[in-house]
């Protein structure tokens, strides 16, 4: 398989303390990596860096084979992101709010491609409703929709359910399943519930202050350290 | 270029929408700048009379029309950047290919649609009102006013650039620098009422440049130009560093990892 996504010895420093301690990795195409760990682990961080909203203080990031820095509009063009800590301008609808996404990242026939997000997120009906009266689980999907206008090869995703009901987290999960299973989507995918990944990621890396600790697919990492699950898997390595 | 041009496009209607969509964003481009007329236009009606003095309705509406461009110029550009702080949009902008420059540049097209209705407006009302007719300032005007947006927009930058630095402490800013710089712009009265040290500074600020020469334009009709250097000079220095500054920010804000957090 290719690899589509190659970080080395990725570090960021705030004021002294390493949130991101020289984690290296590679996300192949097609994959869904399940970016792991505590509150306070790094995943965050580690994402913005690979968007260009962070920093690094060293280590190095290709994209597509290309540097991060000097190929920054040309890799955006071709990924995206969403989470649950983001939102959309409350007083457009939901078919605005869209648009001036699709033509920023100049999708040819924006209506079209709005409406089919829409339906296969199962939230076609509210294509007319101004953002400030949906749901956050709704909200979440919208955001999703975004994400997926420009058909990108990447999707990166930050805590994308940790707003959701029980339900709906279960729908997204299986939805964005599926998306990646049609389009091969590659994602890297991150959250602080190891269940919830255990079922998501083909892999995982599992990540404790900033460092990598453990990577694997979840069952191989399961039997190698003879835990039930994955959060068996992280407690016996973080009390190690 | 031409997607450039279209991001660019994108995100000014993005703000287009927001207007169309919201009474109170709609009440904010008209409902002060009117207010602000009708208030201080009587007042000064009210003082013409009494003192006698000529000219002074003139010069008290048309500071008041000007020093509203400035003031909009720099407000389209603070609170469009705003709005996505609130609405926290600011990562899906920040993600997608608009380059940082590309922003900067819609929020300033965003301004001028902004100061181009709510001026109109303004002249329309003020002619109406107080049979004050803006065009009597005639070619001079179009030098004037662009003397004031382009510093509107150095200061709506800089603001910008602050705001995403300090967060939400820094949000008062965008209502309220303007105010800061209005005593030494010399907008109601000449600079040469200004104690010695205000002159000085007054002499460095292009706004104050722009009422002096408003001013003389209304008593001689003769074009200002020394002023209008002055103020296109300093405001050239203005743009320049302000562009500097965001640029700088921008990195510093990225190195510290903030743009996630502005807002919070
Ligand atoms: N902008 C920042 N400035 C200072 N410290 C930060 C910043 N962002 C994150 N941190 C710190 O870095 C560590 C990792 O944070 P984060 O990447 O958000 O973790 P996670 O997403 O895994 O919960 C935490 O200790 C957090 O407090
Ligand atoms: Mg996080």
């Amino acid at each position: 398989m290719n690899k589509i996504v190659e970080v080395k010895d990725l570090t960021k420093v705030f004021n002294g303390y390493r949130a991101v301690d020289s984690i290296s990795f590679d996300l192949f195409e097609g994959e869904i990596l399940g970016l792991i760990g505590p509150n306070g682990a790094g995943k965050t961080t580690t994402l913005q860096m690979l968007l260009d909203l962070t920093t690094p203080t060293s280590g190095e990031i290709k994209i597509f084979g290309l540097e991060l820095k000097a190929n920054r509009g040309e890799i955006l063009q071709r990924v995206n992101f969403s989470s649950s800590y983001i939102s959309l301008p409350l007083s457009l609808t939901v078919e605005e709010n869209l648009t001036v996404f699709a033509r920023l990242y100049n999708v040819s026939k924006p209506k079209g491609r709005i409406e089919e997000l829409l339906k296969v997120f199962e939230i076609y009906n509210i294509k007319d409703t101004p953002t400030r009266r949906l749901s956050s689980g709704q909200i979440t999907r919208v955001c999703l929709c975004k994400a997926l206008l420009n058909n990108p090869s990447i999707l990166f995703l930050d805590e994308p359910t940790a707003s959701l009901d029980p339900d709906i987290a279960d729908k997204t999960r299986t939805l964005l399943k599926k998306i990646k299973d049609e389009n091969g989507i590659s994602m890297l995918y991150t959250s602080h519930n190891m269940k919830e990944m255990e079922e998501m990621s083909d892999r995982v890396i599992i990540i404790n202050k900033g460092k990598i600790i453990a990577e694997g697919k979840p069952d191989a990492l399961i039997a190698q350290y003879k835990g039930e699950s994955l959060e068996d898997v992280f407690l016996k390595i973080a009390r190690q | 270029m031409k997607y450039k041009i279209k991001r660019i496009l994108a995100y000014t209607i993005r703000n287009l929408y927001l207007y169309k969509r919201s009474l109170p964003r709609l009440m904010e481009v008209f409902y002060w700048p009117v207010l602000d007329l009708v208030v201080w236009g009587f007042v000064s009606v009210y003082l013409s009379r009494q003192e006698g003095l000529p000219d002074f309705v003139t010069f008290f509406i048309g500071a008041l029309i000007l020093w509203d461009i400035l003031f909009r110029s720099q407000q389209g550009i603070s609170v469009s950047f705003l709005e996505d702080v609130w609405s926290r949009n600011l990562l899906n902008i920040f993600v997608s290919p608009l380059s940082p420059s590309e922003y900067v540049a819609s929020l300033l097209l965003i301004s001028i649609i902004k100061l181009i209705l709510t001026s109109t407006v303004m002249a329309a009302l003020a002619w109406v009102f107080y049979s004050f007719n803006i065009l009597t300032f005639g070619f001079t005007l179009i030098p004037l006013i662009l003397n004031l947006i382009i510093m509107g927009w150095a200061v709506g930058i800089v603001t910008t650039a602050l705001i995403m630095r300090f967060g939400q402490e820094a949000e008062v800013l965008a209502w309220g620098i303007a105010l800061l710089f209005q005593p030494v712009s010399a907008v109601f009265y000449p600079v040469a009422v200004l104690p010695r040290s205000l002159q000085t500074v007054a002499l460095f600020i292009p706004s104050a440049h722009v009422f002096e020469g408003m001013r003389l334009v209304i008593t001689t009709g003769a074009f200002p130009a020394e002023e209008l250097i002055w103020a296109g000079f300093l405001n050239i220095a203005y743009i320049v560093v302000s562009i500097l500054f965001f640029s700088w920010n921008f990195s510093v804000v990225k190195n510290k990892g903030l743009l996630a957090k502005v807002g919070e």
